[in-house]
């Protein structure tokens, strides 16, 4: 069966492809000459179209497209260097600014520091001199009280010497005993 | 069993004769014609709003115009992109012919060994007359290898000579039998198909070269498009000796 298939096959495909009489379609010579002219024709006809309309218009289009991307990366390598110069000019500035305001606070501060110095010298000078004062006050006194003591004592013995003997002794008198008694 | 020969005959649609010669209107000139149609209102349509940001058409256009374009630059460098309109021409020709010819019940122009010969004739004479233009008699170094000892100079000569004339052959028979095979092959898969169905009980076998078609079909389809490549970058690389003929 599977021979009789194959046989049938064979005896059909060829001689209806290349029976007597009949050329291989492919290669038949009949059929150039109309082949070559419509070929000719066509692709002539596509020729011109692709080559001044089609071609030229894609090509505009990717030209432009690259161009354009070009030109974008451009600008953004442009901005991208305008940034960098801006940022470092945003530090100088900065740290400009902060040298500044730290000599500023140091000046201030030394300006602060000498008045607070001169206050202070001040504030001393007038306590040490006030202190002096009251020393001076104090020995003052000292030396008074020093001096009292004699006549106090004197004044003592006169009322104690009244009381012992009952009768009353001057001023004078006690003192020249007290004198005399010293002297001894 | 269906003929696998009768998808190559020609059959006048609009018979025309002029001083005798037979310029007869047939489904192989409707063929051309429907492929420059197609080819025309492709980039048409695709390019009609020439947009920045190509949209899925246009992505298309795009694609096939840097494809075409990058395989002549890089096989001949820039002298070569004044012939471009030409190569992509011969690409798009053949490819949407290929591409055509896959479709059921249509004819496939490049099947026939005189449209091949035509376009890989017209590669060859481009390439002789822009290499005589180009380098005049220094063309011919083209034949002449370099670094090859004297003694045996004579028969690289030879050689050459003959492979470049064989070039034209080699480039238009490539691409007919390609064309050719891959399409009796396909025919003849389905005819088993067919075949097998009226045959009984080996109708349960049917389903085998059924499967073949269909992995053919993809093939064929690889193949129209490598083919048309295969031309086109042949095209390139013998341009290249036309503008270069000295490596």
């Amino acid at each position: 069966m599977a021979d009789k298939v194959g046989a049938q096959k064979a005896g059909t495909a060829v001689p209806e492809g290349v029976g007597p009489g009949k050329v291989f379609p492919p290669l038949d010579p009949g059929t150039f000459a109309p082949q070559l002219i419509w070929l000719a024709l066509t692709f002539g006809l596509l020729y011109l179209v692709l080559k001044r309309v089609v071609l030229p218009r894609v090509g505009e289009v990717i030209e432009e497209r690259s161009d354009r991307i070009k030109r974008d990366l451009a600008q953004a390598e442009k901005l991208k260097a305008d940034t960098q110069k801006a940022l470092g000019n945003y530090e100088q500035a900065l740290s400009d600014a902060r040298a500044k305001a730290g000599a500023i606070a140091k000046t201030m501060r030394d300006k602060l520091t000498a008045e607070v110095d001169k206050e202070r010298a001040k504030v001393e000078a007038q306590i040490a001199a006030k202190l002096a004062e009251a020393e001076k006050r104090i020995t003052e006194t000292k030396s008074y009280a020093l001096a009292s003591v004699g006549e106090i004592a004197s004044e003592v013995a006169g009322v104690i010497v009244t009381r012992l003997i009952g009768k009353d002794v001057t001023k004078d008198e006690v003192k020249r005993a007290l004198v005399q008694r010293a002297a001894e | 069993m269906p003929d696998p020969i009768h998808q190559f005959e020609i059959h006048p649609i609009l018979p025309i004769k002029i001083f005798g010669w037979d310029i007869s209107f047939t489904n192989s000139s409707l063929f051309m014609l429907l492929t420059v149609v197609l080819i025309t209102a492709f980039f048409m349509l695709s390019m009609r709003s020439r947009a920045l940001v190509p949209g899925r058409l246009q992505s298309m256009a795009e694609v096939g115009y840097e494809f075409v374009g990058n395989m002549l630059r890089e096989s001949t460098g820039h002298a070569g992109m004044k012939y471009f309109p030409l190569v992509f021409t011969l690409f798009t020709f053949i490819f949407v012919c290929n591409m055509l010819g896959m479709i059921p019940g249509f004819f496939t122009v490049t099947s026939h060994i005189v449209v091949t010969a035509a376009l890989a004739a017209l590669v060859f004479l481009t390439v002789l007359a822009v290499g005589f233009a180009k380098n005049g008699i220094r063309f011919l170094k083209l034949f002449v290898p370099s670094g090859v000892p004297i003694l045996i100079l004579p028969l690289v000569i030879l050689i050459e000579i003959i492979s470049f004339l064989s070039r034209p052959i080699s480039h238009s028979v490539r691409l007919f039998a390609n064309m050719l095979a891959g399409h009796i092959t396909l025919k003849v898969f389905g005819g088993f198909v067919v075949m097998l169905l009226g045959a009984g009980t080996f109708a349960a076998l049917s389903p085998l070269p059924l499967l073949m078609a269909v992995a053919l079909t993809a093939l064929e389809v690889l193949v129209a498009f490598l083919q048309a490549y295969v031309f086109t970058m042949l095209t390139c690389m013998y341009l290249n000796d036309a503008l270069h003929p000295g490596h």
